[in-house]
C-alpha cells in the first residue's frame, strides 16, 4: 500500500510463526514498525513501513503467552513490546528492559510500585527530578546514576500524565471525538485532529475537499512550536533576547490562528469532513502580510543568535545522537532529522498525490544540529503556508455529510506532526461501531533519545539536551 | 553585535500596554450570550462534553468548541470577552439572558494586592493550560507586572494552580506538593480539565479525591484558558487596582 490514510477490510489472520516470519523478513527489507500492538479481541497487529510503501500485518496471540522478542531483531520494536506486555502480559522474551510504560507491569499493583535501576557503587549517587518540576511543564521523572557531574544513566519515568485517551475514544460516537483528539497533545492540536480526522473520513469512504487550508493549520502549528522551543532553548543558555523575540514571535503566530478559528492552538478549526473555519480572501491577505513579517524577523533573530559565541558554545557538541541509533531506534522527526536521518512522513506518505516535498536534514545531531534545524523547517513552513495561500481559492465548502463508519475496517492515518510522525488507527466491527483506537506520539519513541544523549554528558546540560528535543508527556502517556 | 540591535528594533515593543482593557480579536470565543429560547437540552444533545443543564450553560465543561453555535447561532453566541474567571464553582453556570460575569472576591484584605507568587502542578491534561499559563509571563501579557511570581519551590508560593483533569498517577504528587506549600495558602483551577475534568471527565483513569478536600477560591475556564482570562483572574483575587 502507499495511500496516506488507507483502509483494509478483514486482513489475514496469520498464525503467529507465520506473522513473525513475515515480519522479519520486512525488518531485513528495511521496514521500520509505525505501530506495532495487541487489542482486546486477541489479535496483534503491525504497520510496517519503508519510506513510501506501507504494510499491515495481523495474526493472533502467540500461544504459550511468549515469543522472541522483535526487539532484537531491530530497536524499533522496544517500546511497543513494553506496551504489549504491560496491556496484555504477553512476553516478548530477549527484550533488553521490559519496564512498564503507561501504568504498572503484570504482577505490581500499581505505578508507584516501580523500583528505579539502582547502583550500589560508592562512586555514584543519584538525583531524582519530578513528577512535579521546577516550571510550569508536564509531569514526569527522571532518574540521574552520575559520577561526579557526568550521567552514567538517565532512566525515564512517565505515566502521570495517563488518562485512559485510547478507551475514552471507544465511549458515544467516534465521528464526534474532535476535541478529545486535540486534547492527546494540546501542543499538536492540529497534528493529532488532522489524524484523527483522515482516519475518520477514511472509515466513512469519503475525501475531504479542504486540504489547503488543513495544510495551513498543520504548518502554522509547526511553525509556532518551533519558535517556542527556540525560545526555551535560548532561555536555557540565557540568551534572554532570544527567548523573549522567538517567545513574541510564536504569539504572533499562535494569534493568526486565533484570528481565523478563535483557538491560538487551532482547536476547533479541523473538523472530519472539512473544516469548520475557512480562510476568507481579507483573512488571507491579512495572514500573508503577517507571516512575512514574521520571516524576515525570524530570520534576524536566529542570524545572531546562531553567530552569538556563548550560544553556540552551548549548543555545539552537546547532546550527540547517532545516526544509527536514530535509525535502528524508529525515531522520527527533527530528533532523527537532526541526526541525518532523511524521513518525513510529509515526504514518505504524503496526503496529497500531487504535493513533493523535501525535508531538510543535519547531520551533527547535536542540540545545535536540532536548534539549526528547528530553524530552517519554521522558514520553511512558512512558504509553505504562503505558497497555499498564494495558489489555491481557500474559501472551503462546509463540511462534507460523513454517512456511518463502515464496517470491519481497519483505517490508519500518518500525519508528520512538528514533534515528527503520528499515526491513528482504528478497526469497526460488523456493525460500523469502533473496536479499538490506537495512537502513537512521535514522543513515545523519541524519548529514549533523551536517555541515550545524556550518558557521559553533564548533568547540567540536561536542560538543553531536553529542550532540544522536546517531547510530549500527554502524548506518550495518552 | 549589529545585527542583533537590528534584530531588537525590528522586534520594538511587545506588551500589551494593559491586558485587563485591551480588546481580543473578535474571533475569540468568550463569555457566551444564551438566548433565552434556547432550547437546552437540544444544545446539550449537541454537545461533545454535556455542557448544558437546565439552568444554563456550565462554563467549568465547556470546550468552546463551537459546535452549539454554528449549529444554532440564534440560540447561543459567544463574545470575545476573555474575563472569565470567577471566584465559585456555581457562578460558572451561564444562565440565559445573562449578559456579564460576576464579580470576583479578593483575597487576603489587600495583603496579596501587589505579591502573589503561585506554584503549578500538572495534573493529566493535554499541555495546552500549562503553555498558556507561561504564556502570560511572556513579553506580551507579562502577568509579572502585577507582582505574580510563578515559583519553582511550594515553600515559596501562596497558591497552587492546577491545570490537568488529576490523573490517578499524580494524586500523590499534587498533595505532597499542597502540603507543602506554607498556610495561609490557595488553590486556583485553571482550565475545564481542573474544574471539571473536562473532556476526560469520564475517564476511568483520574482521580479527583483532593478537589472534595479542598476548595479553590479562583476558577479559569477555557479549553485551554486563554491567557488574558488568567491574568484578569488573578489581578482580579488580588484584589489590585
Amino acid at each position: 500500500m502507499t495511500r496516506n490514510p488507507f483502509s483494509v477490510q478483514n486482513p489475514d489472520q496469520l498464525e503467529f510463526l507465520e506473522f513473525s516470519e513475515r515480519l522479519s523478513r520486512l525488518i531485513a527489507a528495511g521496514y521500520s514498525p509505525l505501530h506495532y500492538f495487541g487489542t482486546p479481541q486477541g489479535l496483534l497487529y503491525s504497520i510496517m513501513g519503508k519510506s513510501g510503501s506501507l504494510e499491515l500485518l495481523c495474526s493472533v496471540f502467540p500461544t504459550g503467552g511468549s515469543y522472541p522478542a522483535f526487539s532484537q531483531k531491530i530497536l524499533a520494536f522496544t517500546m511497543f513490546e513494553r506496551l504489549l506486555y504491560e496491556e496484555y502480559g504477553i512476553k516478548p522474551e530477549g527484550h533488553p528492559w521490559l519496564k512498564a510504560v503507561r501504568k504498572h507491569l503484570p504482577g505490581q499493583d500499581q505505578h508507584s510500585d516501580y523500583e528505579f535501576l539502582a547502583s550500589e557503587s560508592p562512586a555514584l549517587h543519584e538525583v531524582g527530578v519530578g513528577p512535579v518540576h521546577a516550571g510550569v511543564i508536564e509531569p514526569g521523572h527522571f532518574r540521574f546514576i552520575c559520577k561526579g557531574e557526568i550521567v552514567e544513566h538517565l532512566e525515564i519515568q512517565l505515566g502521570y500524565q495517563h488518562r485512559g485517551v485510547e478507551e475514552l475514544m471507544l465511549k458515544g460516537d467516534i465521528t464526534r471525538k474532535c476535541s478529545l483528539a486535540e486534547s492527546i497533545a494540546g501542543d499538536t492540536a492540529i497534528g493529532h485532529n488532522l489524524a484523527y480526522c483522515l482516519l475518520i473520513e477514511e472509515l466513512c469512504g469519503i475525501k475531504a475537499s479542504a486540504t489547503g487550508t488543513r495544510n495551513i493549520a498543520l504548518e502554522m502549528e509547526r511553525v509556532a512550536m518551533h519558535l517556542a522551543d527556540l525560545s526555551a532553548l535560548a532561555a536555557d543558555v540565557a540568551y534572554i533576547m532570544g527567548q523573549n523575540l522567538f517567545a513574541a514571535l510564536r504569539t504572533t503566530v499562535i494569534n493568526s490562528s486565533l484570528a481565523i478559528c478563535g483557538s491560538r492552538f487551532g482547536k476547533r478549526w479541523l473538523c472530519p469532513g472539512g473544516v469548520n473555519y475557512s480562510i476568507s480572501t481579507a483573512q488571507a491577505e491579512v495572514l500573508r502580510k503577517t507571516l512575512q513579517g514574521v520571516e524576515t524577523q525570524i530570520i534576524d533573530c536566529a542570524e545572531a543568535m546562531f553567530a552569538n559565541s556563548s550560544v553556540l558554545s552551548r549548543f555545539d557538541d552537546t547532546g550527540k545522537l547517532k545516526f544509527e541509533d536514530a535509525v535502528s531506534l524508529g525515531l522520527t522527526g527533527i530528533t532523527a532529522k537532526a541526526s541525518g536521518v532523511m524521513a518525513d512522513a510529509r515526504m514518505d506518505y504524503p496526503l496529497d498525490d500531487e504535493s513533493i516535498f523535501i525535508p531538510f536534514t543535519e547531520n551533527a545531531g547535536d542540540v545545535y544540529a536540532r536548534a539549526h534545524l528547528r530553524y530552517k523547517e519554521a522558514l520553511q513552513s512558512l512558504k509553505l503556508v504562503l505558497s497555499e495561500l498564494d495558489k489555491r481559492d481557500l474559501d472551503d465548502p462546509l463540511p462534507q455529510e460523513l454517512g456511518k463508519p463502515r464496517p470491519d475496517t481497519i483505517a490508519c492515518s500518518i500525519v508528520e506532526g512538528w514533534r515528527g510522525c503520528i499515526v491513528h488507527m482504528a478497526k469497526t466491527d460488523a456493525i460500523g461501531k469502533v473496536e479499538w483506537y490506537k495512537i502513537v506520539d512521535p514522543s513515545l519513541m523519541n524519548w529514549q533519545a533523551l536517555a541515550l544523549v545524556m550518558r557521559g554528558t553533564g548533568i547540567s546540560d540536561f536542560p538543553i539536551c531536553n529542550k532540544s528535543f522536546d517531547l510530549s508527556y500527554c502524548g506518550s502517556d495518552l | 553585535m549589529f545585527d542583533l540591535i537590528k534584530a531588537r528594533a525590528r522586534h520594538g515593543y511587545q506588551a500589551i500596554p494593559d491586558p485587563l482593557t485591551v480588546s481580543i480579536h473578535e474571533k475569540f470565543p468568550g463569555r457566551p450570550d444564551l438566548s433565552d429560547k434556547a432550547d437546552l437540552s437540544e444544545l446539550n444533545n449537541l454537545c461533545p462534553n454535556s455542557a448544558f443543564t437546565d439552568r444554563g450553560l456550565d462554563l467549568g465543561k465547556c470546550l468552546f468548541c463551537g459546535l452549539c453555535e454554528r449549529k444554532h447561532p440564534d440560540w447561543i453566541q459567544f463574545n470575545p470577552d476573555f474575563k472569565l474567571a470567577v471566584d465559585s464553582r456555581e457562578k460558572l453556570i451561564i444562565a440565559p439572558g445573562q449578559t456579564r460575569m460576576p464579580e470576583i472576591a479578593a483575597i487576603g484584605n489587600g495583603v496579596f494586592k501587589r505579591s502573589f507568587a503561585m506554584r503549578n502542578v500538572s495534573a493529566g491534561g493535554c499541555n495546552a493550560c500549562e503553555l498558556e499559563l507561561g504564556a502570560s509571563t511572556n513579553v506580551n501579557f507579562d502577568i509579572l507586572r502585577y507582582g505574580v511570581e510563578i515559583v519553582a519551590s511550594p515553600r515559596h508560593a501562596d497558591a497552587l494552580i492546577l491545570t490537568g483533569p488529576i490523573s490517578k498517577h499524580m494524586a500523590e504528587a499534587l498533595c505532597d506538593t499542597w502540603q507543602a506549600i506554607p498556610k495561609p495558602k490557595f488553590l486556583i483551577l485553571c482550565g475545564a480539565c481542573a474544574i471539571s475534568g473536562g473532556i476526560f471527565a469520564v475517564s476511568s483513569e483520574l482521580d479527583r479525591g483532593f478537589l472534595k478536600h479542598w476548595q479553590a477560591c479562583l476558577y479559569i475556564p477555557g479549553c485551554p484558558a486563554h491567557p488574558l482570562s488568567i491574568v484578569h483572574g488573578i489581578h482580579q483575587l488580588m484584589g489590585a487596582k
